[in-house]
C-alpha cells in the first residue's frame, strides 16, 4: 500500500500519472467493494477529469497542491455540490447539495481526487455501520465482522487499500472506533480545528471531521490541508495551527505519558495487553510513564447519550418533507411531516430523536440536559487536572476488537458502551488519535488511543508516530 | 354595557425587522418585495450542513435599540426554540431566551408617562406562506406556498411591561417606540409591510385587583387597528365578566374590516419549545469599547429632538407641541433648525415645515427652505405665495426661492401699480372708504381683498394697509 | 432501579412532539430501551454539580461575527429543483392546520 505522501511525491516527480493512480483506485474498488460495501456512490467521471487536470499541471510544471492526484474518499455526510449526499438515510436519498462543504473545497484546492462517498450509520448514529439504510459495510480484515462506526465506510476504504486517505466525522468516537476495528490511523482533531461547514450535523457541539490514513504522517499532512479557521463556522478556532508534520520527528524523550486505568477499565485482556505494550514502547523511547486516575471519564457516557441525542433531535427536525429530500404526501402538513419522518428515518435515528426530545422537554431539562452540560464541565476540569502532571493520556480506543454482525443490534445500551473510551475527548473538545497496535486473540486489529489537551493535536501525532514505529508487526 | 368600574391592562410585544444589508446569519440580501425565493441560501433555507454566523451590524442595531430604551446591555446567548412549522426552515427558531441582549429598560411617552421595557432580544424571522383557496386565509385553504426570502431576516422583539391602561396610551407607546426605532436607524417602521409587527396582551380588572386573564391579539397592521382592537377586546372581556362568564386565555385575531377580534383555531397541542443553547453559535459578549463606540454613534432620540425644537421656539403651548411632534415625527427638525439659525423666525419655520412639507413629494434644501421662510417673514412674499414656492421647491429643492417666486409671477408689484390700483379701488367703493376714514378699521380687510383680486394676489397685504392708513391721514 | 423511568404514554407524547408515528410494538420496545438509557444516566442525575456551570463549547469562544455584506447570489433554481413540490417558484405544501405559535 502506497501512502498519500508517497503517491503525491511520485505524481509530482512524474513517476506516476494521477490518471493511472485514480484508475487503480477504481479498479480496486470494483474488484472488492462488492463484498465490503465501503462506498455508497462513486464519482468516476469527475475524478478522472480532476486527475487529468493534475497530470496536465505536472506536464506544464504548474504549482501543485500537497495532495495533488491523491485519491480520497468522503463520508457521505459531507456536502458535495451536485453529488448525492445521503447520510445513509432514506430521507436524504437522491439529495444533491447546491454547495461544497469547506473541507471538500480545501481538498479540491489541494489537488485531491475525490473518488467516492462512503457508507455510515444513518446520520452518523451508531458504532458498527449496521444502521445504514443502504446495507452495512464489512470489515476488510474479516467480512463477518463489523468495521465499526459510524464512519465504517471511510475506515474500510482505507483498510481495503482503495484509497490512502479518507475523511470521517467523530461525535463520540465515530472515527477512532472504526479506525481501531479496521487497523487504520484515525484522528479526531480539537473541536473547532476543522470547519464543520458542509458536515451534516448530528450533534453540533461534539461533531468533528478527521482523517483515516495508513500512516501517522499522512494524518499530519491531511491536517495541514484541511485544518484552520473558517469564517463560515462560528465555532471555528481563529488561531495559528500547530506544526502537525513537524511533530512527527520530535520523539517522546522526556514526555510524561499518563497511563489511564479509566481508559482501560472493562477492556478485554488482549486489548489491555496491547495498551501495556504500547506504554512500554513509549517508555523505551524515553517517555516517563505515570499512572493516572480520572474516574470522572466514566460519567461521559451518560452525559453523551443525553447531549448528543438532544442536539440531534433539533438538528434532524428539518427533515420534514417541505424543502428537500423525501416526502410522503398527505393532505395536511402535520400528517405529511409525520409520515415522511416515520418512513424516512431508521430505528436508531428515531430512538435518539425520541431520547433527545425527552431530555429537552418541559420538566426534564434540568435533570437531564442541564446535568449533562455540567458533567461536561466536570470532565473538562478533571482532564485539566490530569494534564497538570502529564503531557498526554494513553488508553484503549475500544473495549474489544471488532464484533460480529447483529451481536449488539438488539441491545442499544451494549452498543453505546463501545464508545466508553472515546466519548471523553468529544465532550472536552480535545484531540485524540487511534493508532493500530497489533492484533487481538482473534487476529483482528487493535487500536491504542492517545489523548492530548485541547488544541494540542500535534502532541497526539508526536506520540502516535513513536507508537507506529514500535507497533508489533 | 360600558367599561365603568374596569381598568384595561395592556402589554405590547413589538417585532422590529432590522434594516441591515444582509440577513442575520447569512450573506443573503435583506430586502422586501423581491421575487420569491431569490434571497435564499443553504443557511437561511436550513439545508443540511449549513451553519449560521451572526451579523455584526444587526447586533449593533439591537444594542442601539437597547440603549435608546434605557436597557442594561448584557452578555447574551442564542437558544433554539423548537417547533415544527413549514415557514420555519430548520423547524427551530434561533432566538434569545433566558439571556437576552437588552433587559430592564423604559420608554417615556410624550405626555411624560413611563412604560417599563422588560427586554429587547434578537431573533430570526420566518418565511411567508400564501394560502391557496377562496379565502386567502389559512382556514379552508387546500395548499400553501412558501417563500423563504424573509427567513433569517434579523428581528428585535421589544417586550413591554403591562403598564398601559388604554388603547390610546398603547397607540402612543407604539408610535413613540416606532419613532425611536426609526431614529436609531434600526428600521423603516413600515407596519403595512410587516417591518414592524405588534401583538397586544390585553386584560381587564377592577382597579387595585390582581391582573385578569389576558388574551393576545395578533394581526395589528396599523396604529389605528392597535387602538381599535384593544378597545374592542377590553369591552368584550368586560361584557363577559359582567355576564358572569370566564375569560379564556387565548390568541385572538383582529379583523379590521369587521372591527372585532375573533378566536384563532385552537392549537392542536400545547407547545413545548424545548429551548436549549444554540450549539452552532458562541456567546455574544458586548465589550466595553464596542458599547462605548455604539453609544457615541447614537443619534438624538425623538424626545430630545422635540425638546430642542420647543426650546428653539421658546414656547410650550399645546399647539406648538403638536407642530413640534409632527415635525420630529417626519424628521423635518433639521430644516427648521437650519432656517432658524439662518435668521428666520422659529415659529414660522415650524408651522411651514409641519403643514407644507411632505417628504414623499420631495423636500426643499435647507438654504432654500430658510430663504423662503425669511422672505415670508419680511413681507416680501405673502403666506399664499410662500406656500406655492415651497410646493415648487419639492421637486426642485435647490432652486433660489426668489427666482421661483418670479417664475410664478410673484414679483413685487411696483409701487406705482400698487398706488394706482388702490386709488381705483377706493374710487369704486366710496361708501366703504368713507366709513373706513371714519374709523371702521375692519374695512381694511375688505380693501385688501379687493386689491388682491385686482392684482391676482401679487399685492403685499401689509403695504396695502400702510397706504390706506397714509391716505386716511 | 425497579420503577421504569418511562411509560408508553411518555414515549407516545415524545413521538408526537418529534413528528414520528410508532406502532404498538415499536412503542413498547422504545419505552424499554429508552428507560435503560435513562437508567444508566441516573449516575449523573445523582451527582451534586451545583457548583459547576454548564459547558456548551470547550474553548470559551465569544463574538464570532461576520460583517454585514451581501455575499450570496441567488441559487433559487438549484434549490427549487431539489424540492418535493413547487408552484410559482415557491415551495408547495398541503393544508396548514393552525397558525404559527
Ligand atoms: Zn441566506
Amino acid at each position: 500500500m502506497t501512502t498519500a505522501i508517497e503517491l503525491a511525491a511520485a505524481i509530482k516527480r512524474g513517476e506516476r500519472s494521477a490518471v493511472s493512480v485514480a484508475e487503480e483506485a477504481f479498479a480496486a474498488i470494483s474488484a472488492r467493494d462488492g463484498e465490503i460495501h465501503a462506498f455508497l456512490s462513486l464519482g468516476q467521471d469527475h475524478a478522472m477529469e480532476a486527475a487529468a487536470r493534475v497530470d496536465a499541471a505536472v506536464a506544464q510544471g504548474a504549482p501543485l497542491g500537497p495532495l495533488a492526484g491523491v485519491p480520497v474518499a468522503l463520508k457521505d455526510n459531507m456536502c458535495t455540490k451536485g453529488w448525492e449526499t445521503t447520510c445513509a438515510s432514506k430521507i436524504l436519498e437522491g439529495w444533491k447539495p447546491p454547495y461544497d462543504g469547506t473541507v471538500v473545497e480545501r481538498l479540491h484546492a489541494a489537488g485531491a481526487i475525490v473518488v467516492g462517498k462512503t457508507n455510515l450509520d444513518e446520520f452518523a448514529m451508531g458504532s458498527s455501520t449496521e444502521n445504514s439504510a443502504f446495507g452495512p459495510t464489512r470489515n476488510p480484515h474479516d467480512l463477518t465482522k463489523v468495521p465499526g462506526g459510524s464512519s465504517g465506510g471511510s475506515a474500510a476504504a482505507v483498510a481495503a487499500g482503495f484509497v490512502p486517505l479518507s475523511f470521517g466525522s467523530d461525535t463520540g468516537g465515530s472515527i477512532r472506533l472504526p479506525a481501531a476495528y479496521c487497523g487504520t490511523v484515525g484522528l479526531k482533531p480539537s473541536y473547532g480545528f476543522i470547519s464543520r461547514y458542509g458536515l451534516v450535523a448530528f450533534a453540533s457541539s461534539l461533531d468533528q471531521i478527521g482523517p483515516f490514513t495508513t500512516t501517522v504522517a499522512d494524518a499530519a499532512l491531511s491536517m495541514e490541508v484541511v485544518a484552520g479557521y473558517d469564517p463560515k463556522d462560528a465555532t471555528s478556532i481563529n488561531e495559528a495551527m500547530p506544526d502537525f508534520t513537524g511533530a512527527l520527528s520530535k520523539g517522546v524523550e522526556g514526555l510524561k505519558v499518563g497511563v489511564c486505568a479509566d481508559l482501560l477499565d472493562g477492556a478485554a485482556p488482549d486489548v489491555a495487553r496491547r495498551v501495556a505494550e504500547a506504554a512500554a514502547v513509549l517508555e523505551a523511547a524515553g517517555a516517563t510513564l505515570v499512572e493516572v486516575a480520572v474516574p470522572e471519564l466514566k460519567l461521559g457516557l451518560s452525559a453523551y447519550y443525553l447531549l448528543a441525542p438532544a442536539e440531534a433531535s433539533s438538528n434532524l427536525a428539518r427533515y420534514d418533507g417541505v424543502r428537500f429530500g423525501l416526502r410522503e404526501e398527505r393532505d395536511d402538513v402535520v400528517a405529511m411531516n409525520t409520515a415522511t419522518r416515520t418512513a424516512g428515518f431508521g430505528a436508531e435515528v428515531k430512538r435518539r430523536i425520541m431520547l433527545g426530545t425527552y431530555a429537552l422537554s418541559a420538566g426534564y431539562y434540568d435533570a437531564y440536559y442541564g446535568k449533562a452540560q455540567k458533567t461536561r464541565t466536570l470532565i473538562l476540569h478533571a482532564l485539566d487536572r490530569a494534564y497538570e502532571s502529564v503531557d498526554v493520556l494513553l488508553g484503549a480506543t475500544t473495549p474489544t476488537t471488532a464484533f460480529g454482525f447483529g451481536d449488539k443490534v438488539a441491545d442499544p445500551m451494549s452498543m453505546y458502551l463501545s464508545d466508553l473510551f472515546t466519548i471523553p475527548s468529544n465532550l472536552a473538545g480535545h484531540p485524540a488519535i487511534s493508532v493500530p497496535f497489533g492484533t487481538g486473540d482473534d487476529a483482528m486489529p487493535i487500536g491504542v488511543q492517545v489523548l492530548a489537551p485541547g488544541k494540542r493535536d500535534d502532541l497526539c501525532l508526536q506520540v502516535a508516530a513513536v507508537l507506529e514505529a514500535g507497533a508489533p508487526r | 354595557m360600558s367599561m365603568e368600574g374596569y381598568e384595561t391592562v395592556i402589554g405590547l410585544e413589538v417585532h422590529c425587522e432590522l434594516k441591515t444589508a444582509s440577513k442575520l446569519f447569512c450573506g443573503c440580501r435583506n430586502a422586501f418585495g423581491d421575487a420569491p425565493n431569490t434571497n435564499v441560501c443553504p443557511v437561511c433555507l436550513g439545508l443540511p450542513g449549513s451553519l449560521p454566523v451572526l451579523n455584526r451590524h444587526a447586533v449593533e442595531l439591537a444594542i442601539r435599540i437597547g440603549l435608546a430604551l434605557n436597557c442594561a446591555v448584557k452578555p447574551s446567548n442564542f437558544h433554539r426554540k423548537n417547533y415544527f412549522y413549514p415557514d420555519m426552515p430548520k423547524d427551530y427558531q434561533i432566538s434569545q431566551y433566558d439571556e437576552p441582549l437588552n433587559e430592564g429598560g423604559s420608554l417615556e411617552l410624550p405626555d411624560g408617562t413611563v412604560i417599563g421595557i422588560t427586554r429587547a432580544h434578537m431573533e430570526e424571522d420566518t418565511g411567508k406562506s400564501t394560502h391557496l383557496g377562496s379565502s386567502g386565509r389559512i382556514h379552508g385553504a387546500e395548499n400553501s406556498l412558501i417563500d423563504y426570502n424573509r427567513s433569517g431576516v434579523p428581528l428585535v422583539e421589544i417586550v413591554s411591561e403591562p403598564d398601559m391602561r388604554s388603547g390610546v396610551q398603547a397607540r402612543a407607546y407604539a408610535a413613540e417606540l416606532r419613532a425611536i426605532l426609526m431614529a436609531v436607524g434600526a428600521t423603516d417602521g413600515r407596519l403595512e409591510e410587516g417591518s414592524m409587527r405588534i401583538d397586544a396582551n390585553v386584560s381587564v380588572r377592577k382597579p387595585g385587583k390582581p391582573f385578569g386573564t389576558r388574551c393576545e391579539i395578533k394581526n395589528l397592521n396599523s396604529l389605528r387597528s392597535l387602538q381599535r382592537a384593544i378597545e374592542y377586546e377590553a369591552q368584550r372581556q368586560v361584557n363577559l365578566l359582567e355576564a358572569g362568564e370566564r375569560i379564556a386565555q387565548e390568541t385572538r385575531h383582529w379583523d379590521e374590516a369587521a372591527g372585532r377580534t375573533g378566536t384563532m383555531r385552537s392549537k392542536e397541542e400545547a407547545y413545548d419549545y424545548r429551548y436549549f443553547p444554540e450549539p452552532d453559535l458562541v456567546p455574544l459578549v458586548p465589550e466595553e469599547d464596542w458599547l462605548a463606540e455604539i453609544a457615541a454613534s447614537m443619534p438624538a432620540l425623538p424626545k430630545q429632538r422635540r425638546q430642542n425644537l420647543l426650546d428653539l421656539c421658546g414656547a410650550d403651548d399645546q399647539a406648538t407641541k403638536d407642530l413640534v411632534a409632527t415635525v420630529v415625527d417626519r424628521d423635518l427638525d433639521p430644516l427648521v433648525i437650519e432656517a432658524t439659525l439662518a435668521g428666520a423666525p422659529a415659529a414660522l419655520a415650524l408651522a411651514r415645515a409641519a403643514n407644507e412639507l411632505d417628504a414623499t413629494a420631495g423636500l426643499p434644501s435647507g438654504p432654500s427652505f430658510a430663504r423662503t421662510v425669511a422672505l415670508e417673514a419680511s413681507g416680501t412674499l405673502s403666506a399664499t405665495q410662500a406656500k406655492a414656492v415651497l410646493g415648487v421647491l419639492a421637486t426642485r429643492p435647490t432652486d433660489d426661492p426668489e427666482a421661483v417666486a418670479k417664475e410664478l409671477g410673484f414679483e413685487q408689484l411696483s409701487d406705482d401699480t400698487l398706488l394706482t390700483t388702490i386709488a381705483a379701488v377706493l374710487e369704486a367703493n366710496p361708501e366703504e372708504w368713507a366709513r373706513y376714514r371714519d374709523g371702521d378699521d375692519k374695512l381694511a380687510q375688505f380693501f385688501i381683498g379687493k386689491v388682491m383680486a385686482a392684482t391676482k394676489g401679487k399685492a403685499n397685504g401689509k403695504a396695502v394697509v400702510a397706504e390706506l392708513v397714509a391716505r386716511r391721514g | 432501579m425497579s420503577e421504569p423511568l418511562l411509560t408508553t404514554a411518555d414515549v407516545a407524547h415524545v413521538a408526537k412532539l418529534a413528528r414520528l408515528e410508532l406502532t404498538d410494538e415499536e412503542l413498547a420496545t422504545f419505552t424499554d430501551q429508552l428507560s435503560q438509557v435513562l437508567e444508566h444516566a441516573s449516575d449523573i442525575a445523582a451527582l451534586d454539580l451545583d457548583g459547576l456551570g454548564p459547558t456548551a463549547h470547550p474553548f470559551g469562544l465569544t463574538n464570532a461575527l461576520r460583517e454585514d455584506v451581501v455575499t450570496e447570489v441567488s441559487m433559487r433554481d438549484d434549490i427549487l429543483a431539489a424540492a418535493p413540490a413547487v408552484e410559482d417558484d415557491r415551495f408547495k405544501v398541503g393544508r396548514i392546520l393552525g397558525e404559527a405559535p
